[in-house]
């Protein structure tokens, strides 16, 4: 018989032994170093993807606020820009103004100099002239000026004729006032006379003459009654020459604002 | 001629008796086990381990995924018996490389013990999945007539395991045993060779068909699960 039931018994406990045995030893501690690195593995691939999808998420945040912060820096950039164009404009502006100003300003002062440089220069020229001629007078005739001027004025009052004689006649005779004759200096009670004379042979009335001195005359003499005027006076040349200086001022003024 | 390691006695008492089959089985045991205690001490959790925590792991995955195969899905349950059946097989089988030693499955009383554990075991596994009422039950399916031939076919089958184990390890070891009779000198290595595969082989079939009839013990009521694709 090739079956020993001793054997047998033996084996089948030994065999039941090994089975306890290795399980102890084997299966469970291997199974569960598996079981515990699968855990492991499937906890990092999550953790894994949950650090993708928050990775994902930070950096479409991050994009977001890329696009926001491009989109104020043009929209404060094009701020500033028109800003700045507006503040150039501005400025240039008041720049023109103050140009503008300044330039008005200075040709006013410049007409003003012009003016008082003109007035100066023709109270000089009258004085000038009036000393000139006043001295030429005395040293070739042997008069003075004076005397000479209220001779002029008489042949001027006589030379008279035609329709001004009559006219001057005519406001000679419905004057309610005297006669007022001006002069630049004191007539001599003979130069009145004979002014007063003159009047009277000449226009046939006896008209009451009040004669004033003023110095704005310059070396002349002058008279009025009833709106007519009759006289000579260096102002009247001395008008003329002032005239021809104030135009070549004026020009020079012109040529200066065109520069 | 021997035919089997009982014969060699170490020690006898009486019944009792300490045979070659008993001491190899023991020694077999002990380097299984040491193995295991050696390799299993100081296990890595960790994602780099051992080479041989590494062999380990695809020894045991590997049966559990035949089981699996087999139409066990808790196949955990199973893994100590069906998994320890195939290494101690496998264990006797490669260690006939060994001078001297003597495979204790060419004994048909290891086999027979063997083919018995198995026995038992099918009946115990299906009262333990689906209860003693529920497994008495599977064998009046689909009727009460078939309670004979169910029962003849339990016997059966269980009878067959045994006697084909007790063949498949007779014969491998009779052949070698006729041939070294004929050419001692050159056939020994070769049919060592010859007999590792054949052994390895045995000990497939051997755990692949406990494992067939606990599946038929076990899902006899339960519904097919669905296949994953």
């Amino acid at each position: 018989m090739l079956i020993d039931w001793f054997t047998v018994g033996a084996q089948a406990i030994n065999f039941l032994v090994l089975v306890w045995l290795l399980k102890r030893f084997l299966y469970r501690p291997i199974l569960d170093a598996i079981d515990a690195r699968e855990q492991r593995i499937s906890a990092e691939l999550a953790d894994a993807d949950a650090k993708r999808a928050e990775a994902r998420q930070e950096r479409e945040t991050f994009q977001q606020k890329n696009e926001e912060f491009d989109r104020q820096r043009a929209a404060l950039l094009a701020e500033a820009t028109d800003a700045a164009k507006a503040e150039r404009q501005r400025l240039l502006d008041e720049a023109r103004q103050a140009a503008d100003a300044l330039r008005a300003k200075r040709q006013d002062a410049l007409r003003q100099e012009a003016d008082q440089l003109n007035q100066a220069l023709s109270k000089r020229t009258r004085r000038e002239v009036f000393a000139i001629a006043r001295k030429t007078l005395t040293d070739l005739a042997g008069v003075s000026l004076d005397e000479r001027l209220v001779e002029v004025f008489i042949e001027r009052l006589r030379a008279m004729e035609g329709e001004a004689h009559a006219v001057f006649a005519e406001a000679l005779k419905a004057a309610t006032e005297p006669v007022r004759v001006r002069s630049a200096f004191e007539l001599h009670a003979v130069q009145r006379a004979m002014i007063q004379a003159a009047l009277n042979s000449d226009f046939a009335t006896e008209v009451p003459v009040q004669f004033d001195a003023g110095p704005d005359l310059v070396g002349g003499i002058e008279l009025t009654v009833h709106g007519q005027r009759i006289g000579w006076s260096i102002a009247d040349y001395l008008r003329s020459l002032e005239q021809g200086v104030g135009e070549l001022l004026n020009g020079q003024s012109g040529v200066a604002k065109s520069e | 001629m021997r035919l089997t390691p009982d014969e060699i006695i170490f020690w006898q008492y009486g019944f009792l008796k300490l045979n070659a089959t008993i001491v190899f089985t023991w020694a077999l045991m002990l380097v299984l086990v040491v193995g295991s205690i050696l390799v299993t001490h100081r296990l890595s959790r960790d994602l780099s381990r051992s080479r041989w925590q590494n062999l380990l792991e695809i020894l045991v995955t590997g049966i559990e995924q035949q089981i699996r195969e087999v139409g066990l899905h808790e196949a955990r349950t199973y893994l100590g018996f069906l998994g320890t059946l195939f290494l101690f097989v496998a264990a006797a089988t490669l260690a006939t490389v060994i001078p001297g030693y003597e495979p204790p499955t060419g004994s048909l009383s290891t086999t027979t013990a063997l083919a018995l554990c198995v026995l038992v075991a099918v009946p115990l596994f299906g009262i333990a999945d689906q209860g003693l009422g529920g497994y008495l039950k599977s064998y009046m399916e689909p009727t009460v007539m078939m309670l004979p031939f169910n029962l003849i076919s339990e016997v059966s089958r269980t009878l067959a395991l045994a006697v084909r184990l007790f063949g498949n390890m007779m014969s491998g070891a009779m052949i070698i045993a006729i041939l070294l009779t004929i050419t001692p000198f050159l056939f020994p290595i070769l049919m060592t060779a010859l007999g590792l595969l054949t052994g390895m082989v045995q000990a497939y079939i051997f755990s692949i068909l406990a494992a067939v009839y606990i599946a038929a013990a076990t899902r006899t009521r339960k519904p097919k699960p669905v296949a994953k694709p």
